[in-house]
């Protein structure tokens, strides 16, 4: 069982989420997180989803993912070769008796907070899967209320670009003859 | 160039635009106003009556010719009743657009009178869908979805348009470019994978060419005849490939797999090289995958990627058209050959000999009643390779598939990965409408015919003069033989008692078809010659056959097909081969 990061670039259209999350299902294929926004361009969104290939090979995946008409790009994003984040909101309990103790724990992450009332409070924190983990094993201690967390996102670092390398869309010609054209 | 219209036009514009000459469908509320520019086209709609028998057409009429077929239906029931067809278009790689109307756009998703969700319903199983609201899209998703259908593998695209859409108005313009930058069906194969493939052809001694039906797909049987004579190994052809190689070559060894040939089944465990080409190492064909021709390599073609290595590793995957790729494969394994290559003859002798100990055959019934094979067998000396066989499926669709010869390329047409029954009527009423010269026999089972047999009103309606064969054992065969092997002779629901009713020749005759009857093996010539002479009509004969025949060769689902038998608890006898 390995898990790989995947950054899918899909045309902005209705049904694409569907259709991707259909395809992982009926296909058995395992997903532990999947997080969807929009890219540089409006015509684009970027999927970046996260699969446990066990089974199947990776290479399958890609390939059936890939025959989707509504997908443009898939690239693996290896952890070596990119910037990986998850988002986490978290409400504990909490009083002015240990507000000190929290802060410590929020220094070492770099987390903050951002809404707090008498007897409880809500911490933001970015990072990857690992800082997250141990953050929530720290805040433990003060007692999770509630928490909220978003499927990973990720990009790849340096200077590069998946939709400047991949975008040089194509235009098919159509003909007054028709399908004719279409075969052979 | 455009001009203004409502939506319906412009979706008839765009349809005949596509270059549409025939579609199948039943008119209704959502997509009433397509109707009536309807009236008024060039386009010939085949009014059906039922909209499965629509979808089931479409396939049949793009199986015959390799054109795009098209099916319409309203929304809801007429929408869903389009999705078996199209799950069957899916699986058999058949190029399809539906068009189906939806509710009007502001009450979709309100459950409104005949509302399904047909677009999201049908994702699984077409290659790519549309749910149109806006007029102006209508032509470039028609375009759009011809081109889909219609390159690449092929498979069915749905277009949902809502009826607001269809009567609102709208500039037409035909795109004369489309835009699909996740679309690029791969044609030209690569240069080294092909120069790999010919280096371990020349290696092989034992080679066999495994071919399904992209050879079909892709019009590629000229270029499969020199290959295979380039090589000399056997050839196989799946039960979607029959027809792509001529059953009377001599290296022709039959179909593989569950109901295959010892021979085929045979060369395919024992080869060391399989050439494989637009087939999907479907489990009909492997049996249990772990022990499917353990010893051989792999050469997987195909135009697509994702085939390959989806059930088996593929030692040199060539992803290509496969008209482009056998094109290049042959100087490719010329050049290797001047080279030197390995000697075939040993494989070739004790392959030959294997395949003429054990031909295909059956026994006639003891009790001189009908032998379906024996029908079948018949129908086929007497009409002849130049027409078209359609089965439904089932025990008679295997027995279609081993005992007519097939000669040339779309003439054999069956449900082969979904396995519907009732397919053969309307894809043989469509087949007949793409190519209305060809003598078309549907050779369907008793419990078939009963799911679809209506459409032989819209054959009688419409000049469309099938023939159809019933093969009436008054059972659900194939199912039965199951229960005959697998448990113990309990026959659970499979007697339909067809023999008594319904009357078929009553049936027929009321549908406006010529009905015959045939129990005696000594008035079978005479009543398919009668038929073949009824040219006016569709033809329904009732051959009224031996009931407890079986399907032999069989290898049982999930087990190696090293355990084939010829008959039942009967293996060959594999100590007086020498393989």
């Amino acid at each position: 069982m390995s898990t790989h990061t995947l950054s899918v670039l899909v045309e902005n259209s209705p049904g694409v989420l569907a259709r991707v999350a259909g395809l992982f299902s009926r296909r058995a294929y395992n997903i532990d997180s999947l997080a969807v926004g929009p890219t540089e361009n409006p015509d684009i969104s970027r999927m970046t989803i996260v699969i446990n290939v066990e089974s199947h090979s990776l290479e399958q995946v890609i390939r059936q993912l890939d025959k989707l008409v509504n997908v443009i790009h898939i690239a693996e994003l290896k952890l070596s070769d990119s910037v990986q984040a998850e988002l986490l909101l978290v409400k504990i309990s909490a009083t002015s008796k240990n507000r000190f103790d929290v802060d410590a724990v929020l220094d070492t992450y770099g987390a903050a907070i951002v809404d707090e009332d008498a007897d409880s409070m809500t911490i933001e924190a970015t990072g990857d899967a690992a800082k997250i983990s141990d953050l929530l094993n720290a805040l433990e201690r003060f007692g999770i209320r509630e928490l909220a967390q978003s499927g990973l996102v990720a990009i790849e670092r340096g200077s590069g670009s998946l939709a400047d390398r991949t975008l040089s869309t194509q235009s098919i010609p159509t003909a007054d003859s028709g399908q004719a054209d279409y075969q052979n | 160039m455009s001009r203004k219209m409502s939506g319906a036009s412009s979706l008839v514009q765009s349809l005949e635009s596509a270059g549409v000459d025939v579609m199948f469908g039943i008119p209704g509320g959502a997509i009433l106003p397509a109707y009536d520019p309807i009236f008024d086209s060039s386009i010939r709609h085949i009014l059906v009556r039922h909209e499965q028998g629509a979808g089931h057409a479409a396939t049949g009429y793009a199986q015959v010719t390799g054109r795009v077929g098209v099916c319409i239906a309203t929304s809801g029931p007429g929408a869903t009743n389009l999705v078996t067809p199209l799950a069957d278009a899916a699986m058999d790689s058949v190029p399809l657009v539906a068009i189906t109307g939806q509710v009007p756009s502001a009450a979709i998703g309100t459950d409104a009178f005949q509302e399904a969700d047909i677009r999201g319903i049908t994702m699984p199983f077409t290659k790519h869908n549309y749910l149109i609201t806006d007029p102006n899209d209508i032509p470039r998703a028609i375009a759009e979805a011809f081109y889909i259908a219609g390159t690449g593998r092929p498979g069915p695209v749905l277009v949902d348009i809502a009826k607001d859409a269809l009567q609102k108005e709208t500039d037409f313009v035909w795109p004369s470019q489309l835009s699909l930058p996740g679309y690029h069906p791969q044609l030209e194969p690569e240069n080294q994978a092909i120069k790999d493939a010919a280096a371990l052809i020349a290696q092989s001694s034992k080679p066999v060419l495994y071919v399904g039906g992209g050879v079909i797909k892709a019009n590629a049987s000229k270029e499969l005849m020199q290959l295979a004579e380039l090589v000399g190994a056997p050839v196989v052809t799946t039960l979607m490939a029959l027809g792509s190689f001529p059953d009377s070559h001599p290296q022709h060894f039959g179909m593989p797999g569950m109901h295959g040939t010892v021979g085929a089944v045979t060369a395919l465990q024992k080869a060391d090289l399989l050439i494989t080409l637009g087939a999907r190492f479907d489990d009909r064909v492997t049996g249990k995958l772990s022990t499917f021709a353990v010893n051989a390599k792999v050469i997987h073609a195909d135009i697509d990627p994702a085939e390959i290595g989806k059930n088996r590793f593929a030692d040199v995957p060539v992803v290509g058209d496969l008209k482009h790729t056998i094109s290049a494969l042959i100087p490719a394994i010329k050049a290797e050959f001047a080279k030197g290559r390995a000697d075939l003859a040993p494989w070739l002798a004790s392959m030959n000999k294997l395949r003429a100990t054990y031909p295909l055959g059956y026994d006639a019934p003891k009790d001189g009643s009908l032998s379906p094979q024996y029908v079948i067998e018949r129908i086929s000396a007497l009409t002849g390779p130049e027409a078209i066989y359609v089965a439904g499926v089932g025990q008679h669709q295997m027995w279609a598939a081993q005992f007519v010869k097939y000669e040339n390329p779309r003439t054999w047409l069956n449900s082969g990965g979904l396995g519907t029954m009732g397919y053969a009527v309307p894809a043989a009423m469509g087949a007949k409408v793409g190519a209305p010269d060809a003598t078309v026999w549907a050779i369907d089972g008793d419990g078939c015919f009963q799911m679809t047999n209506q459409e032989l009103v819209t054959c009688a309606l419409n000049n469309i003069p099938i023939k159809v064969a019933i093969i009436n054992n008054e059972s659900l065969g194939m199912v039965r033989q199951w229960q005959t092997l697998f448990y113990e002779g309990r026959y659970s629901n499979t007697n339909l008692e067809s023999k008594r009713v319904p009357d078929f020749v009553k049936l027929a005759d009321a549908m406006g078809c010529v009905g015959l009857t045939c129990d005696r093996p000594e008035d079978v010539d005479a009543i398919i010659k009668k038929a073949n002479a009824i040219n006016d009509q569709p033809v329904v004969v009732d051959f009224r056959v031996f009931r407890d025949a079986m399907v032999w060769p069989m290898v049982a689902a999930g087990t190696s097909n090293d355990d084939i038998k010829i008959a039942r608890e009967m293996a060959p006898d594999w100590d007086s081969q020498e393989l």
